[in-house]
């Protein structure tokens, strides 16, 4: 379904050119659920947002293969994306705070996919939306759809934002950190849902974060980065069991446990 | 309903406020309209006959509770100079100061808005770069400059009108707005300027926000995200400034009146002002209060609309 093959970024927003993302490869079957792991500026979310196709500044330069279900995406027509994207693949990112529209309405952007990429009717769209809304367990969904973003807490943002990307029921879902600016109970439930929507839908999930218990708990397979490279991939079990990798090792090893201290009254 | 009785509330005592000033700033500055009225013939006698048939010889607070009062009950008063009943002169006065008002406030939404978002779409083209220096331009020319270069320009030279041909609306309502279009224009053009430079800035701003990435991600066209998503957004401040403009400008064409001779409400404060026809002056800085009230309260309206965030505070 997803092929990408030896892609390069390079910013040229300087006089040398950096690049940020060495030869990435990664392949996804529909279904998938692959964790992409490493530090900040490791070159997680260039590489996601390449694929998203939500990579366009002007200064810099993106070599390689993109080729999502026989389409090229680096290459292909910008109206050929755009048909993609919110459609077959969407996005959730790591901000729900600031991810949604403050002055629109939650309904209006749950189902702004299906405006833009069905010629469903306004009806069609808002049961559509309800169903969305519900299936991401919000309380109340009818409210929901006529309430703004500011009466929402940052959990129920970011299921709202999932409801928005999963109603066309895309094929490839690509989460950015989602839940690294929510609490860590809310943390699981997002887990749990998204393991859901992938058993439901058989939507392939590209999930991307820097907590390695997160990716443990939800993915098959996992990429680890490394300032633009990836570094090692494999099974999630292997990764964390026999790790090969010296800064595999240690990222598995700055894992904070809970050690419980029986000395402790 | 508790906005409406917090907002009728402030709007009595901004009055209040305002009439209180208009009054006792007559109190301080010097200058007698018993004096001005008789002009040579003033003597001591008849300058006393008529502060006393004036009522001006009343202590200050008597004086301006009776006026207060009949305000309040609708009476604006007679005119020291002019023998006419204050509400009249006003009556006539204050549809040219509205439509003039009114004409530039549309030139200056009517251009800013597409102005500002054609300017933030294609923010690297040479149009833009001129836009720009010509809007640091039109910023920095004061109205009543660009005044007395449109008389001399489309009146002395082009001949397009007559200078100090002024058309009554009673007369020739065509001839009217005809005469009040290059008034109205120099307003406009400084505001109309600063409003185009706020709203691009305000759109460039909005496009840098996570929620513009994600509105993308859905397969939003720019198109699509620039109307769909981000001119709301980006109006929010932009609604605010031209509030204030609005009110600016309903003050600011008492220069732009004398400049182009229409007798409307600014000319007639000024000749009043220089007469000491009290009354008048009152009437007229209650009137412009009035009108700024009710803009600022038109804005929170429009501000509610626009932004949920602020709405139910």
């Amino acid at each position: 379904m997803l092929d990408v093959v030896d892609l390069n970024i390079e910013f040229h927003d300087h006089l040398i050119p950096e690049t940020v993302v060495y030869d990435f490869d990664l392949h996804m079957d529909p279904g998938d659920i692959v964790g992409i792991v490493g530090e900040s500026g490791s070159g997680k979310t260039m590489s996601a947002l390449a694929i998203a196709g939500l990579l366009s500044r002007h200064d810099m330069q993106k070599r390689g293969q993109i080729v999502f279900n026989g389409t090229e995406l680096l290459t292909c027509e910008r109206a050929k994306l755009r048909s993609l994207q919110g459609n077959e693949i969407s996005m959730i990112f790591q901000e729900p705070m600031t991810s949604l529209n403050p002055v629109r309405k939650i309904g209006w952007q749950v189902e702004e996919s299906l405006r833009i990429h069905t010629g469903m009717t306004k009806t069609e769209r808002y049961e559509k939306a309800i169903e969305a809304l519900s299936d991401v367990e919000l309380p109340e969904p009818e409210k929901v759809y006529h309430m703004y973003p500011h009466e929402l807490s940052g959990g129920m943002r970011q299921r709202v934002m999932i409801a928005a990307a999963v109603i066309c029921k895309p094929k490839l879902m690509i989460a950015d950190e989602p839940t690294t600016a929510l609490d860590v109970t809310v943390q699981a439930q997002i887990i749990e849902l998204l393991k859901r929507i992938n058993h439901k839908q058989n939507t392939a999930i590209l999930f991307i974060s820097h907590d390695l218990s997160l990716v443990k708990q939800l993915c098959e397979r996992v990429l680890v980065m490394y300032q633009g490279r990836i570094v090692e991939q494999g099974e999630t079990e292997q990764i964390f069991h026999h790790p090969q990798e010296l800064y595999t090792q240690n990222l598995i090893k700055a894992i904070p446990k809970i050690v419980r201290n029986f000395e402790m009254r | 309903m508790r906005y409406v009785v917090k907002k009728s509330v402030t709007f009595i005592l901004t009055l209040l406020l305002v009439s209180l000033l208009a009054f006792f700033a007559f109190q301080i500055i010097p200058g007698d309209p018993a004096i001005k009225m008789l002009g040579t013939q003033a003597t001591p006698e008849k300058i006393a006959a008529l502060q006393d048939k004036l009522g001006l010889n009343r202590p200050m607070p008597v004086r301006y509770l009776s006026w207060l009062g009949d305000f309040f009950f609708g009476d604006m008063g007679e005119s020291y100079s002019y023998h006419m009943s204050v509400s009249s002169m006003l009556a006539g006065k204050l549809p040219i100061t509205l439509t003039l008002t009114l004409m530039s406030f549309i030139m200056i939404v009517a251009g800013a808005v597409p102005l500002g978002i054609y300017t933030a779409k294609h923010k690297d083209k040479p149009v833009t770069k001129a836009v720009n220096v010509l809007n640091q331009i039109a910023m920095s020319v004061p109205p009543f400059f660009m005044g007395i270069l449109f008389t001399y320009l489309f009146g002395i030279v082009l001949r397009w009108f007559t200078p100090g041909g002024f058309v009554s609306y009673t007369s020739n309502i065509g001839g009217f707005i005809g005469y009040l279009f290059f008034p109205a224009v120099a307003i406009a053009v400084p505001k109309l300027a600063m409003a185009t430079k706020m709203l691009q800035g305000s759109l460039l701003s909005e496009m840098q926000l996570d929620y513009v990435r994600t509105a993308y991600s859905r397969g939003n066209r720019t198109n699509g995200v620039l109307y769909h998503h981000v001119l709301k957004n980006a109006m929010i401040p932009v609604v605010t400034f031209l509030g204030m403009t609005l009110a600016d400008i309903v003050a600011g064409s008492i220069i732009i009146e004398q400049v182009f001779s229409i007798p409307g409400l600014g000319r007639l404060l000024i000749t009043s002002i220089s007469n000491r026809d009290y009354p008048v002056v009152q009437a007229i800085i209650v009137c412009i209060a009035v009108i700024v009230i009710i803009i600022n309260y038109v804005v929170d309206i429009v501000y509610q609309i626009l932004d949920p965030r602020v709405r139910g505070q």
